[in-house]
């Protein structure tokens, strides 16, 4: 980015922090990208004629007689077809040795999308993971993270899903990620034949923190050229949440604001909403669907972070190791997709949403026969078939290496139903046993 | 001469600005910015500048922007047409907006200007009125639309001429009123009214005692709620506290529901969006959608409108009320509200409260619950804003400051379990944990025993506890292992999981089992108790689960199926023949 002749150049730096500093400019606007010593920067506070500006790769090294210019635009990204394929540091210049794309030139975190403009979602992501397709149908224009331990195989889940999921485009924004990561991603993509479809935003661990910011903007900003413009279906990747919001929490800690809950910015939902809320259905066809990730310390969800999170996606995704049958399975009690009512038993066939909740159910019956061993009880003979059900559960249908139709799913289930339980104990309606089910409805 | 200003600092959506004249707080001012202008409201007056909280994104503002200043505080249109109506958090009709994008500084009239109305008088010249009296009337979709005398008026008035029968707009004058002195007055049929303030123009506000029937059997027949009562439902996410929204505003007994989606999910609003105007009114046998308006401040829309939205949905609640209807206001999520006060209170460096919420929240919240209630209009009839409010608790914990505000101004609390969301028992309420303060109010007593049932009150605290009991007896079970404790535990828990899966169960997705009627809940209490109240042999602990599994089965089918209909009353006659199976005989009862 060059300054354009005759811009003013300011040479007096009166105030510097970590992150920012200050100095008297006029005619400057709020958010607007300036650069200074060549390091890029953007305006938050405007007070009088005094600008604070944060730096966004840090101010190490930043002289009091720096040279600042301001750009006149906030932010901005050129999008055009050229985005396909290529990978590209927060700021949106490339970063695989290719050159700069063309395109129009737009501002990132542009305008929020009118809610009776938007169409109800009702077109479903098949996966073929059972996890997901059966228990938690995923949506277009949905939003969901993953809520996983930092050593669960998240990133490698994700990378499936973004493959086997029937979407237009792909678009990766990587927080934070470590380089390792980066490469098997870029891998993956390569591999499967996919990378035209695909376009990445990285901003690694040998990156500075604060560019992190604006790399989701970045990835939806170039999700919204594609979903509007070409209305196509565009799946939105976001790896890892919980690094973009402690990079919120550096920024607003060296602005001096009053922290709240575990030392996140007062405006932590706002901020981690204006990102998510970009998923969307639009009525001609195209839509933003977002999948996530959001580490948790300790899996603890009651942190800041994925809390809020919570409040805003519908929905969330666990991971969790079943050392029954030694597979890490989808879990099915806390994951929860919310918008899955819009297409079970509409799109899919009528007796998916009893299957579903008779086999979670049955689930955790076995969870509850498992307490008791462990408490050194006697089972019931109930509850060793609960177990044994539990068991086939996880293998056939939990487990994230399943790769099957959501029909097949269902009929599964229906067979492990039959092979272990009465018609008394799964309690589904009758007319829905007759028509699908394998199970002797006069066998108490 | 209007006072104006000059922007002088920025910081997010918090402007200072430099004034030339006074200014009040809460006034509502229009920064001139790129040809449009943006909406603010003045919420600090300092010895330097104005602070205004700005109703948009203030990318790009610069110093030296024109600011000019209304006089007036935010306000709300208050005419026929806001009924089916979507609006954002400041009242703007959301449809009337062009292009897919909302666009900074685009607003839109609340109402139809141009639309002609059939008006009928109800007042006569010569009449005395006093502001909320009712001059004239025009149907709005199918409720009649009282045509009110401004609220904004004092004191007693003479009507000196009033419009015949016709179609007039809006902004038409449809009466002239006459003060004491001699003052002339006119009336349209749209008055505005500052949205902070509550609305009082009635005679009285007594107790709340009428039963709001809502169709939800773990409301109804547990904790009921009131016409003109208030209740908040927290509840970690995930616990389904959307989708008990939702039902409610699909079933409750109420003449208009205005729905307040307070920085919540914009798939959540697109939903009632796309199935209200599809979905029929059991009530009225036309669409959801024609008693029904939707104030959607969505989480990414700007922040300050969000706390407006809350504020506006109220003072179209209470506007409608005046007309002697019944309101239910839901607000989906008030925590979402707070935290955009926060985040003011935050930019604005004031010192913090407990969580970094403002001081004065409890305050805020309880006035706004205060708002709520029944009354007497000035013409003796009657009308209620019943107030649902959602509160997403930060980390599911009920002792954050905005749940602990709430419990002390609301009246009934619904809260919603995660082990229970979690064994997917929904609606996840917690029927022990959860209290309505109505069950104690005598003239509630008195009001369902004539209307319901005389038992109806014995029966709910029957109800409560069994399933109190019922609790104990699983936690001894669980430290005692199943044949550690006596056979007729196991009976109580069982039957407390009956009344756990027939009647606080419910499939809000099932046609017929997602609303349940009075009669028929009544009728379902009935038999469960009976059930409850049977003693039963049983020979081993073994025999016990299988047993009542059977029956709840039996039950839920019933619950399936069309009340009264032939197979209902199949699996009644089934049920009848479960029991008697292990009836306790008289002999063994001796």
């Amino acid at each position: 980015m060059e300054p354009i002749a005759f811009q003013k150049i300011y040479t007096h730096i009166s105030q510097v922090t970590k992150a920012t500093c200050s100095l008297h400019a006029t005619g400057v606007g709020n958010e607007e990208m300036a650069l200074v010593n060549d390091r890029l920067a953007q305006v938050v506070k405007i007070e009088g004629d005094l600008v604070t500006l944060q730096i966004f790769s840090g101010t190490e090294g930043i002289p009091t007689d720096s040279e600042v210019v301001f750009l006149g635009h906030a932010p901005q990204l050129p999008v055009s077809e050229e985005l396909c394929g290529r990978f590209f540091n927060a700021y949106g210049h490339p970063i695989d040795g290719g050159p700069e794309v063309e395109g129009q030139l737009v501002e990132i975190g542009g305008p929020s999308v009118n809610p009776v403009r938007r169409k109800q979602p009702s077109e479903l992501i098949a996966t073929g993971i059972a996890g997901i397709d059966l228990n938690n149908t995923i949506v277009t224009g949905q939003k969901i993270p993953f809520f996983a331990d930092p050593d669960q195989p998240y990133n490698q889940v994700m990378a499936m899903v973004a493959l086997r999921a029937q979407a237009d485009k792909i678009i990766l924004g990587g927080m934070g990620i470590t380089n390792d990561d980066y490469l098997f991603f870029k891998n993956v993509f390569e591999n499967a034949g996919a990378i035209d479809r695909i376009i990445s935003f990285v901003n690694t661990t040998e990156d500075p923190p604060v560019e992190r910011l604006l790399v989701p903007d970045m990835a939806l900003t170039a999700a919204e050229y594609f979903a509007v413009e070409k209305k196509q279906k565009v799946l939105v990747l976001l790896t890892d949440m919980t690094l973009y919001a402690d990079a919120l929490s550096i920024v607003s800690n060296r602005m001096d604001q009053i922290p709240s809950k575990d030392s996140m910015p007062g405006s932590l939902y706002s901020d981690l909403a204006k990102l998510y809320e970009k998923a969307v259905q639009f009525p001609d066809g195209g839509s933003i669907t977002i999948i996530a990730v959001t580490t948790l310390s300790g899996g603890d969800i009651t942190h800041a972070i994925p809390d809020n999170t919570g409040y805003i996606t519908e929905g969330q995704l666990f991971l969790r190791k079943d050392t029954d049958i030694g597979k890490v399975i989808v879990d099915p009690f806390r994951s929860l997709s919310r918008l899955r009512q819009l297409v079970i038993g509409k799109k899919t066939r009528e007796d998916h949403p009893q299957v579903m909740n008779t086999a979670v159910r049955l689930y955790a019956d076995a969870a509850n026969a498992k307490t008791k061993i462990e408490n050194g009880f006697d089972l019931t003979d109930y509850d060793k078939r609960a177990m044994s059900f539990a068991r086939e559960y996880s293998e056939k249908l939990l487990a994230i290496d399943i790769n099957i139709e959501i029909d097949t799913m269902i009929d599964t289930a229906w067979k492990l139903f039959g092979k272990y339980f009465s018609y008394a104990e799964i309690g589904i309606k009758a007319e829905l046993v007759e028509k699908y089910g394998t199970i002797n409805q006069h066998k108490n | 001469m209007a006072t104006t200003g000059k922007v002088a600092g920025i910081i997010s959506n918090l402007v200072m600005v430099k004034v030339d004249g006074p200014v009040s707080q809460n006034e509502i001012c229009y920064i001139h910015f790129a040809g449009v202008k943006l909406m603010a409201e003045v919420i600090r007056i300092g010895a330097l500048y104005a602070y205004l909280q700005v109703f948009e994104s203030t990318r790009g503002l610069k110093t030296g922007t024109e600011v000019e200043f209304t006089g007036h505080l935010l306000e709300a249109t208050l005419g026929p047409g806001i009924l089916s109506k979507n609006f954002d958090g400041l009242q703007n009709d959301l449809n009337k907006m062009e292009g897919i994008f909302l666009r900074k500084g685009e607003y839109t009239h609340p109402l139809e200007p141009y639309k002609l109305w059939e008006f009928k008088p109800l007042a006569k010249e010569g009449d005395t009125v006093v502001a909320g009296s009712w001059l004239g009337e025009v149907t709005e979709n199918w409720i009649p639309h009282k045509i009110m005398v401004p609220f904004i008026l004092d004191g007693r008035y003479k009507v000196s001429k009033i419009n015949s029968e016709g179609s007039y707009k809006i902004d038409d004058i449809i009466a002239l009123l006459i003060d004491g002195k001699g003052d002339e007055y006119r009336v349209t049929m749209v008055q505005k009214w500052p949205i902070k303030i509550p609305i009082k123009a009635y005679r009285e506000k007594p107790r709340p005692f009428n039963f709001m029937e809502t169709g939800i059997r773990v409301i109804d027949c547990i904790n009921p709620i009131v016409e003109g009562g208030t209740g908040f439902i927290p509840g970690p996410f995930g616990t389904g506290k959307t989708v008990l929204q939702h039902a409610l505003s699909k079933q409750a007994e109420a003449d208009m529901i205005v729905v307040a989606a307070c920085g919540e999910r914009a798939n959540e609003v697109v939903e009632l969006f796309s199935e209200f105007p599809e979905l029929d009114d059991p009530r009225t046998g036309r669409k959801l959608m024609e008693r029904t308006t939707i104030i959607a401040n969505t989480s990414n829309m700007p922040v300050a409108a969000r706390e407006a939205s809350v504020y506006t949905a109220m003072t179209i609640a209470e506007y409608y009320r005046q007309m002697g209807l019944k309101i239910l206001l839901l607000a989906d999520s008030t925590s979402r509200w707070a935290q955009a006060l926060r985040e003011m209170s935050n930019r604005m460096e004031e010192l913090p409260g407990p969580d970094a919420f403002p001081m004065d929240l409890p305050a805020i919240i309880s006035n706004f619950y205060a708002r709520a209630g029944y009354v007497r209009l000035h013409n003796e009839k009657t009308g209620s804003v019943t107030f649902i409010g959602t509160v997403s608790p930060a980390g599911g914990n009920l002792k954050e400051p905005v749940t602990e505000a709430t419990k002390k101004a609301a009246r009934c609390f619904y809260s919603l379990s995660q082990n229970r969301a979690d064994s997917k028992r929904y609606p996840a309420i917690d029927a022990v944990d959860s209290y309505s303060k109505y069950l104690e109010y005598p003239e509630f007593i008195e009001f369902v025993s004539q209307t319901i049932a005389g038992n109806w009150i014995d029966q709910i605290l029957e109800v409560k506890n069994i399933l109190i009991r019922g609790n104990e007896a699983y936690e001894q079970i669980n430290i005692l292992g199943d044949d550690g404790v006596p056979i007729h535990y196991h009976e109580i828990f069982w039957k407390s999981e009956v009344i756990d899966f027939v009647i606080l169960q419910q499939d809000a997705f099932d046609k017929i089992d997602a609303s349940t009627p009075i009669p028929r809940q009544k009728y379902m209490m009935d038999k469960v108790l009976e059930v409850c109240n049977t003693a039963f042999t049983f020979n081993k602990f073994e025999e016990v689960n299988p047993y009542f599994k059977r029956i709840i089965n039996v039950f839920k089918q019933m619950n399936y199926s069309e009340f009264q209909s032939e197979p209902f009353s199949n699996y009644e006659e089934e049920l009848k023949s479960i029991i008697n199976e292990k009836r306790k005989t008289e002999e063994q009862a001796v």
